[in-house]
């Protein structure tokens, strides 16, 4: 058995750093290592379009996961206040956020911001007569929003969790101790549901970091960096793109193991 | 009295408007409007047209390859993982050394959460003609084509989603009651069917909520049957994206859609029968 499930994590590794050892490669070829390079690190980080993509997916996850981060913990500490029938609906909400496809969310999305703006925007020309008027499109907002969907709901997921598994006492002594609601929720509950909150953040940004099918749909002119790799890839397999793949390998990896680690701080015993 | 009474509500509405207003606006619109498209007709230059028939729906069988390919790869791919991750999940519960176990289990959690494409495309390079095959031709064994192939794309589904399998396996086997194990043992039951009668009876909910999730995030799959089955291997999200991106047959898209949400919805409620009616439990939730 321990054989077999060191095999399994080798099948889940090897392929990965087989592309990490290739980003290095001094040749072209991409069967035989022919000494260390960085060369394709530097091919990759000065090609214009490919920066542009990199910048557009920093943009879009960190927006999109300090958001989610906010509206996720307000939602979590809300439904703490509500009634179960309330809370059951949100749940079912929340989760069909998370298990919904990801192609379902895109193109469901899509068609309901097209027909959106095919409302708004006649409204606001008629509101410019003379003047270039604003017009809604598809871009940074919309992946911004539809990636901010999932991660909200994971976010509210994981400091919910927390917050079901706080000490209620503590609360309560606080409070009897006359402290105000907000003076008690700054030092006591916030405190241990931070580390949450930062998890929650990390992970979202990872999600909407790597995400391609979502942004695919509801992008419209914009790209973002899986974008601008899955077209690549598909011209066929180059180094440069094994850099890449290394650079977002090494940046989500790093991010997971900084939000494992925190959601691990201060955990109540068990 | 009441003064408190309404500024403690109007704390509880505002927490929760942001939230509500997202999911309202980018999850229950949104389905709305696939719906209602989905009984309206294609407008000639692409697009919607208002109307209410059931052609859409009618018309399904022309994507049927699309359909059968998803129906069959999907549960196969969903089993196959199952298989592969119940033994690595129970050894990490049962069996690894307490000072391993998180560390093993950090491995199982990472590729999970990094990118879906890069992992995928780390076995285009692997199965591509300059990887194993090359390989294999050094050794004398000539003209292997792996890439492509629906052998690839169940490859491929297997890498993607084994750590999503693994993980509530492991939940509902770590919270498993040891002395049961025990008790079975000192009752006179062989290894086998303390494993069959107990453990795995007991997993189950872990088994059903993996299974579950695995199978309808590869009901609406598109990078790994694009990437790995090079334009031969059709799943539904690849329909969806021809539908959507290309073809611009917006309400047949919406049908396929809104059929795929109906089979998910039904592959959750039978995983929920049958884990409670065999083991008594609930699903397993994975946060």
């Amino acid at each position: 058995m321990r054989a077999f499930v060191f095999a399994v994590f080798a099948f889940l590794y090897l392929p990965i750093a087989l592309v990490v050892l290739f980003s290095f490669n001094a040749g072209h070829h991409a069967s035989e290592f022919t000494g260390f390079s960085v060369q394709w690190y530097g091919k990759a980080l000065s090609n214009p379009f490919l920066v542009e993509a990199l910048k557009n997916s920093l943009f879009i996850a960190t927006t999109s996961a300090l958001l989610a981060a906010l509206c996720g913990t307000a939602a979590a500490l809300g439904l703490q206040r509500v009634g179960a029938r309330t809370r059951a609906v949100f749940d079912a909400l929340l989760g069909a956020a998370i298990v919904v496809p990801g192609v379902v969310i895109g193109i469901s999305t899509l068609v309901a911001l097209v027909q959106l703006f095919g409302v708004v925007n006649p409204f606001l020309a008629s509101l410019w007569p003379n003047d270039q008027p604003p017009r809604l499109a598809l871009g940074y907002g919309s992946i911004i929003a539809a990636h901010g969907l999932f991660s909200m709901a994971l976010v509210a997921m994981i400091v919910g969790t927390r917050l079901g598994s706080l000490d209620r006492n503590l609360v309560e002594a606080s409070s009897d101790l006359y402290a105000t609601p907000l003076t008690t929720f700054r030092s006591i509950v916030l405190p241990q549901i931070m580390p949450a909150v930062i998890a929650g953040f990390l992970l979202a940004f990872t999600f909407s970091f790597d995400d391609f099918i979502v942004a695919f749909f509801v992008a419209g002119a914009q790209t973002t960096l899986p974008i601008y790799v899955f077209a690549s890839i598909r011209r066929g397999v180059t180094p440069e793109i094994n850099a890449i793949a290394t650079i977002v390998l090494v940046a989500s990896v790093l991010l997971v193991v900084l939000a494992q680690w925190q959601l691990r701080q201060r955990k109540p015993s068990r | 009295m009441r003064d408190n009474f309404l500024r403690k509500n109007l704390v509880t509405a505002l927490l929760l408007a942001p939230a509500t207003l997202w999911l309202v606006v980018f999850l229950v619109l949104p389905f709305i409007a696939i719906a209602v498209f989905s009984v309206g007709e294609r407008a000639p230059e692409g697009g919607y047209q208002a109307a209410f028939t059931l052609a859409q729906y009618a018309n399904l069988p022309a994507r049927a390859t699309a359909f059968w390919n998803t129906m069959v790869l999907a549960p196969a791919g969903a089993l196959a993982c199952l298989l592969v991750a119940y033994p690595v999940a129970y050894y990490l519960a049962l069996r690894a050394p307490e000072r391993w176990r998180l560390i093993l289990l950090a491995l199982v959690v990472i590729p999970f959460w990094t990118s879906l494409l890069m992992r995928t495309y780390a076995w285009m390079y692997v199965l591509g003609g300059r990887g194993i095959p090359a390989l294999l031709a050094y050794v004398g064994i000539e003209d292997i084509r792996l890439i492509n192939t629906p052998g690839a794309v169940l490859l491929g589904i297997v890498y993607g989603y084994l750590p999503l399998m693994i993980l509530p396996i492991y939940v509902s086997l770590e919270r498993l009651d040891r002395r049961l194990l025990e008790a079975s043992a000192d009752l006179g039951a062989t290894p086998v069917s303390t494993f069959l009668g107990v453990t795995l009876r007991l997993s189950l909910p872990g088994v059903m909520t993996g299974f579950s999730l695995v199978m309808i995030l590869l009901l609406g799959e598109y990078l790994i049957p694009t990437l790995l089955g090079g334009g031969k291997v059709f799943f539904i999200g690849n329909a969806l994206v021809d539908l959507f991106l290309q073809s611009r047959n917006w309400p047949f898209g919406s049908a396929i859609a809104i059929t795929l949400v109906l089979v998910s919805v039904v592959v959750l409620i039978a995983a929920n029968r049958i884990s409670t009616r065999l083991s008594g439990a609930r699903r397993v939730d994975l946060m």
